[in-house]
């Protein structure tokens, strides 16, 4: 897939055209909605307090209605005119700001009780103009964030890495700015379902919450299981009970929508159906 | 934009400024929303918002409706209060304008009622 931070800088890309997506598109929505909700729960406020919270990147206010919809007030910054047009347009009850997250959060120390970002980080690790330097615009973004949110507040901001060194100096930088925490990664066995969120604690170390589908740890391959399947001897390989209930766990761990086993799970049919 | 927003807002990553708050007003269009009542949030808000801002704030754009100049002791439990509080922290909207840095001068003008906080290159 080409990533759309390749192709041009992030207020030219996000056009009326690709703006207009944000509002038509049903499964953009509907993906974004739900990286918003999880970057939600993994913020851990609690349910009955109302927040002020602040949304990086905020688009089309997608994620921000997310957030009002769990009863908290959002300010969101973005640099696209176009995307901010459609946010107005949509009425939401955020406030928005036209703003280069690379160049700072420009606000009062403290005035946050949290911060997401849907899918915008990725964009500061480009240089789009010849006096952008990503690390520099990283740390500058990280330590302003860092000022900017209350004590004991969290920053989830999920994202899609281009690669191990992009998520290492993304994480670096975060804890040059004082932060604590790090990646928790949901359906780690999947491609398409894999989803990074950076989650960055400002008040002492916490162990970092688990991604989901993740009690198995990826790290290698797990030889045990190895040859454990044995073809009985006519029977081809794909009809045995034991092979399907593990083709279901792997579909399970992609967090794939599986029927649940029964007792007819892997049997044969009947002769009469 | 709110001025609950413009509570919150600097002007200190421009370079050269170090506090850059509060930044001043200049309204041409001011509008006046209808939001929903939530006693609790603007409860928890009060003790972050700096409230003589907010007071020359609104006295600068003309709403003030017997807003307190401080606030109230026992706030909390204070719902005349709450209300007009709430009324001044998000019914109360910036549609254009200009911010302006009380450091260095730099206008940031609003359209739209979103505030334009881009810099320029040589500014960062």
């Amino acid at each position: 897939m080409s990533r759309p931070e390749h192709l041009a800088p992030p207020e030219i890309f996000y056009n009326e055209n690709e703006a207009k997506k944000y509002t038509q598109n049903t499964r953009i929505m509907e993906i974004q909605e739900q990286m918003t909700a999880r970057a939600l729960e993994l913020l851990l406020l609690s349910d009955d307090i109302p927040s002020l919270i602040l949304d990086i990147g905020c688009g089309s206010g997608l994620s921000g209605s997310v957030l009002e919809e769990n009863g908290h007030q959002w300010v969101g910054i973005d640099i696209s005119t176009a995307m901010l047009d459609v946010a107005q347009d949509r009425e939401v009850e955020g406030d928005l700001l036209l703003a280069d997250m690379g160049q700072g959060c420009p606000f009062r120390a403290g005035a946050f009780d949290g911060a997401i970002s849907i899918s915008a980080l990725q964009w500061l690790c480009n240089a789009d103009k010849s006096h952008h330097k990503p690390v520099k615009r990283l740390y500058k973004f990280f330590s302003t964030l860092y000022a900017c949110l209350s004590r004991s507040a969290r920053a989830v901001l999920q994202f899609y890495p281009e690669n191990g060194e992009q998520m290492e100096l993304v994480t670096a930088q975060a804890m040059k700015a004082g932060f604590y925490g790090g990646i928790v990664v949901d359906y780690p066995n999947s491609t398409k379902a894999k989803k990074f969120f950076l989650v960055l604690m400002t008040g002492g170390n916490v162990p970092l919450p688990k991604g989901l589908d993740s009690e198995r740890s990826s790290e290698g391959i797990d030889y045990s299981r190895r040859g454990k399947i044995k073809p009985q001897r006519g029977q081809s390989l794909k009809s045995v009970k034991s092979w399907i209930q593990d083709k279901k766990e792997r579909r399970r761990k992609q967090g794939k929508n599986v029927r649940p086993d029964s007792k007819y799970t892997g049997r044969k049919r009947s002769g009469r159906f | 934009m709110k001025l609950l927003t413009h509570n919150m807002l600097t002007s200190k990553c421009i370079r050269g400024v170090n506090v850059g708050y509060p930044l001043s007003i200049n309204a041409s269009d001011v509008r006046v929303a209808d939001v929903d009542f939530n006693p609790d949030f603007i409860s928890r808000m009060i003790p972050k918002i700096d409230w003589p801002v907010l007071y020359n704030a609104v006295e600068r754009l003309g709403h003030v409706e017997d807003l307190p100049k401080e606030t109230p002791v026992n706030y909390e439990s204070n719902e005349d209060f709450l209300k007009k509080a709430h009324h001044a922290l998000l019914e109360v909207e910036i549609i254009h304008g200009e911010l302006v840095c009380p450091e260095s001068g730099r206008k940031f003008p609003i359209n739209n009622g979103i505030p334009n906080m881009l810099l320029n290159e040589d500014e960062i």
